[in-house]
C-alpha cells in the first residue's frame, strides 16, 4: 500500500508536536495561569506526594457559583507534626489560585470547609505542607453545570 | 457594618476542639463582570480572614476572587483558656469587620 | 397538572398533608445534595444573613409614628407573623387589588408607620420579606379564598398559559409538560414557590419571587413586566393557588 501523501492537517500537527519539545527553559512557569506551577510555587523544592489530603467535593455541581469544598489533612496537630498551611488551586477558572490557609497546632484539627466558584468542568488540587517539610496533595475532577436560561 | 452569622460554642471543656463556623455577607466582586453598558465591575473582595485566641493568631485564610460570594469559612480551633476569639475579614477598599466571642473553658 | 384541581383540594379542608399520590415536588428535590444541605443548615444558608438582618430591621423605630414592626405585632396590636407568608398574595381593600408581601410591608409602612416606602427589591425590603416569610417555614402554603382574588388568580392562570417572547414558550411548557426533562445541563423544575425569597446561587444573592420570574421572562427573550406589576402578582396568587398544601421552606436555597 503506498503512503499517502503529508496533508496540510498533518503538517500542522507536526509543528505543533515539535513546539511541545521545546526545552523547559524556553517557557516560563506562570503561576498565575499554570496549574502545576501554581502547586509548584506552594510546594517550594519539596517533592510533592499523593496522599494524606482529602479533598471533599461534590463530582456534579449544581451552579458554579457556590460550590461547598472541604479539605482534611491526616495529622495530630500537634508541636512536633502539624500541618502548616493549606492551599486549593483549579485548572480553568481566570487565575489558578482559590484560597489558601495558615494553620497552626491551636487548631486541634487539620479541616477547613469554604465554597468556592467553579467557572467551568475542570480539576481542582488542594495541597498541604506539614511541619516536617514534606508537602501532600489530592486532585479532584469536578463536572459543573451551567444555568440553561441567562437573565442577563 | 457587614451581616456576619457565627457558629461557635459559648463553652467548651480544656482540650477539646471546636468548631467555628463563620459566614459574611460580601459580593466578592471578582473584577471580571461588566454592568449592562460593558463597563467593568471593578474586582471588590475580601481577601484575607484571621482568627485570634486572645493574643495568638490561631488560623487565617488568603481569599482569591474564586472564593464564592458571601463567603463560608469553618475552621476549628483548641479550647485551652476561657477568653475571646477574635474573628476579623479585611478586603478592599478598606474593608474591615471584626467579630468577638467570648469561650469560656472549664 | 391543572391550577383548579389544587384549588379545590384546598377549599374542601384537605388534609395538611400532601395525598400520597401528589406528583408535586419542591425544587429542593430537584437540587444536588450538596445544595440540599446548604439549605438544611440554618448556619450555612447563605439566606439566612437576610433573615437575621429583617429580624433587627424589625425592631427598627420607623417614620414619623416613631414605631418599629415589632412594637405593633409582638404587642396584639396587629397580628403575629407565624402564617402570614402562608396566605399571600393577600387582598387589600383599599387598593382594590393583590398585594404581595413587599407590598403589604410597604403599606404598613406609609399608612400605619408613616414611613416611605423601601424600594421594591431593595435588600432592606428583601431582609423583612425573608424575616416574615421565614417565620411561616414549615406551614403548607393556604391561598387566602377571598372571592376578591378570582379575576385575579384568573389572569394569572392566562399569563401562566400563554405564549411569550422570541423562544415563544409559556411557563406550562416547561414547568408543567417538560418538569423532571432537562433544558441544557439543568432539570426543569415544576416552579413552585416554596421557597421565597430565596438564594439563588446564580444570583449570589437572595431574590424574591418577582425576579425569578422576570428572570424566566428575560430567558424567553420577553420584555419583563417590571417590579410591583399587576401582572406579577397575578402571576405568584396563580402559583400559590398551584401549589396549595405544600410546605413553605423560606429562605430557600437554588441553583
Amino acid at each position: 500500500m503506498s503512503v499517502p501523501p503529508v496533508s496540510l492537517d498533518r503538517r500542522q500537527v507536526l509543528v505543533i508536536g515539535a513546539a511541545w519539545t521545546l526545552p523547559a527553559a524556553a517557557q516560563p512557569a506562570d503561576p498565575v495561569h499554570d496549574l502545576e506551577a501554581a502547586v509548584r510555587g506552594f510546594a517550594g523544592s519539596a517533592p510533592v506526594r499523593q496522599g494524606r489530603v482529602t479533598l471533599d467535593i461534590a463530582p456534579l455541581v449544581d451552579n458554579g457559583n457556590t460550590v461547598p469544598v472541604s479539605v482534611t489533612v491526616d495529622s495530630p496537630m500537634t508541636e512536633q507534626d502539624h500541618v502548616q498551611a493549606i492551599a486549593v488551586f483549579n485548572e480553568r477558572n481566570p487565575q489558578r489560585d482559590v484560597a489558601s490557609f495558615v494553620l497552626t497546632p491551636r487548631c486541634g484539627r487539620a479541616r477547613v470547609d469554604t465554597r468556592i466558584r467553579l467557572a467551568t468542568s475542570q480539576k481542582l488540587v488542594a495541597v498541604a505542607r506539614l511541619s516536617d517539610g514534606s508537602v501532600w496533595s489530592h486532585t479532584v475532577d469536578v463536572v459543573v453545570t451551567l444555568a440553561a436560561c441567562i437573565e442577563s | 457594618m457587614a451581616r456576619t452569622l457565627i457558629t461557635a460554642p459559648r463553652t467548651a471543656r480544656r482540650g477539646e476542639v471546636i468548631e467555628i463556623r463563620t459566614l459574611i455577607a460580601h459580593a466578592m466582586e471578582t473584577g471580571l463582570r461588566v454592568d449592562a453598558e460593558g463597563r467593568k465591575l471593578p474586582r471588590d473582595i475580601i481577601h484575607r480572614f484571621t482568627c485570634r485566641y486572645g493574643d495568638e493568631l490561631v488560623f487565617s485564610a488568603e481569599l482569591f476572587a474564586a472564593v464564592a460570594a458571601n463567603p463560608y469559612i469553618a475552621f476549628s480551633t483548641v479550647a485551652t483558656a476561657s477568653g475571646t476569639l477574635s474573628l476579623t475579614w479585611e478586603g478592599d477598599n478598606g474593608f474591615a469587620h471584626t467579630e468577638t466571642l467570648a469561650l469560656t473553658v472549664t | 397538572m391543572k391550577g383548579l384541581a389544587w384549588v379545590v383540594l384546598v377549599g374542601a379542608g384537605a388534609a395538611v398533608a400532601q395525598p400520597a399520590a401528589d406528583p408535586r415536588r419542591s425544587g429542593f428535590d430537584f437540587m444536588s445534595a450538596a445544595t440540599q444541605a446548604m439549605q438544611a443548615d440554618d448556619m450555612q444558608n447563605p439566606g439566612m444573613l437576610w433573615v437575621a438582618e429583617g429580624a433587627a430591621l424589625w425592631q427598627r423605630k420607623e417614620g414619623r409614628s416613631g414605631r418599629s414592626c415589632a412594637d405593633c405585632h409582638e404587642a396584639g396590636a396587629a397580628p403575629a407573623m407565624r402564617g402570614v407568608a402562608a396566605r399571600y398574595p393577600a387582598f387589600d381593600a383599599p387598593s382594590r387589588q393583590p398585594v404581595n408581601l413587599q407590598q403589604r410591608i410597604n403599606l404598613c409602612r406609609e399608612r400605619r408607620q408613616h414611613a416611605a416606602a423601601l424600594p421594591l427589591e431593595s435588600r432592606e425590603l428583601l431582609s423583612l420579606e425573608s424575616h416574615v416569610a421565614h417565620q411561616s417555614r414549615g406551614l403548607p402554603i393556604t391561598p387566602s379564598t377571598d372571592e376578591r382574588l378570582r379575576p385575579f388568580r384568573a389572569l394569572g392562570q392566562a399569563l401562566y398559559e400563554q405564549r411569550i417572547g422570541q423562544l415563544h414558550l409559556s411557563c406550562r411548557q416547561c414547568h408543567d409538560d417538560h418538569a423532571g426533562q432537562r433544558l441544557g445541563g439543568s432539570t426543569l423544575p415544576q416552579a413552585h414557590p416554596t421557597g421565597y425569597p430565596v438564594y439563588r446561587l446564580e444570583w449570589q444573592g437572595l431574590g424574591s419571587l418577582q425576579r425569578r420570574l422576570r428572570g424566566c421572562m428575560t430567558g424567553v427573550r420577553a420584555e419583563p413586566f417590571p417590579y410591583g406589576a399587576q401582572e406579577l402578582v397575578a402571576l405568584e396568587l396563580y402559583l400559590a393557588a398551584r401549589a396549595g398544601g405544600m410546605r413553605i421552606e423560606t429562605p430557600a436555597v437554588r441553583p
